[in-house]
């Protein structure tokens, strides 16, 4: 067994109304970033795992991610290798 | 009829819900705990408001894995009745008892104040015994109540008549100004296909005795005690 390090990135679906990143934009707008046109909010969760292959650790991330780290109804995901 | 209620590492409206089935005559009450792997002889599930494991990734995402939420699964299944108030709701969304999902209140802010709501199906066993174009007045706390359901989940609500509960003011009228929290169509609460699984954000339990201001909790907890 090796041990891995990967990314798993969960974001709103295109479309979810995203509140903290529209509150985080007006305050950028407000203190005179007037280019910023939307801001989203994400949630990184680095996982340190054991498995034979870093496809495997990938594989396992990915499950992770479907059954609890994202919410299908709203949230979507992707995952990758932590450099 | 035996309520049973749900408490998990982070509720705390368990004692809320014991007492308003005691003082309102409802029947009896007893605890469920998080890791039992039954319901014993309880007719009714209730799964309280809190913050269940700390509300950590999501509201209700890690209580859905509870093990009493595979005895809860298999009575819903079976067609017993039950309720999921405020983080009960969260953790009905996130075990996909319910559909949709919650997302941040719309001005981002926890919120605990009185709200009053219609009910759109007075049919289902929760809701028929609430008199038509009754405003029910019942507290609401929470930040996570903004619910949401895509085009085609909000169709089939409507289309079956599984919105249970919408936003409204004290006259009756369901409008923008009174949606607290954002939810798409003022939806305060939901039921299943089947019918026999509610969710709300507001807390009935809360408004079971006249000493906090409100006993209109009690029609939806007096609703499942009547003859169908």
């Amino acid at each position: 067994m090796n041990r891995f390090k990967i990314r798993v990135e969960v974001r709103f679906k295109e479309g979810v109304l995203d509140p903290q990143g529209e509150t985080i934009k007006n305050a950028l707008v407000n203190l005179g970033y007037t280019g910023v046109s939307a801001v989203s909010t994400a949630k990184l969760f680095i996982l340190e795992l054991a498995a034979d292959t870093e496809d495997q650790a990938l594989q396992r991330a990915e499950e992770m991610a479907a059954k609890l780290l994202a919410n299908p109804v709203i949230e979507r995901y992707s995952v990758g290798p932590q450099k | 009829m035996i309520y049973g209620i749900v408490v998990f590492p982070g509720s705390n409206c368990d004692y809320d819900a014991y007492q308003a089935i005691k003082s309102a005559g409802l029947g009896q009450a007893k605890y469920l705990w998080h890791d039992a792997a039954d319901l014993g002889d309880c007719d009714l599930v209730i799964l309280p408001g809190g913050f269940s494991y700390g509300d950590y990734l999501r509201a209700g995402a890690i209580a859905r894995f509870s093990p009493i939420m595979r005895a809860v699964t298999r009575f819903a299944a079976l067609g017993g009745p039950v309720i999921g108030i405020c983080n009960g709701f969260q953790i009905l969304l996130e075990a996909g008892l319910l559909p949709g999902a919650m997302r941040r209140n719309s001005g981002l802010r926890f919120i605990c104040k009185d709200v009053y709501l219609k009910a759109e199906n007075r049919d289902s066993i929760f809701t028929r015994g609430i008199p038509a174009d009754k405003a029910l007045r019942m507290p609401i706390a929470h930040a996570e109540g903004n619910y949401y359901g895509d085009a085609e989940t909000l169709n089939d609500l409507k289309a079956k008549g599984r919105v249970a509960f919408r936003y409204c003011n004290s006259d009756g009228v369901i409008d923008s100004d009174s949606n607290p929290n954002g939810s798409v169509d003022n939806i305060a609460g939901i039921i299943n296909d089947a019918g026999n699984v509610l969710g709300l954000m507001p807390h009935p339990e809360r408004a079971c005795d006249a000493l906090l201001g409100s006993t209109d909790g009690r029609l939806i907890f007096e609703s499942i005690g009547k003859a169908g």
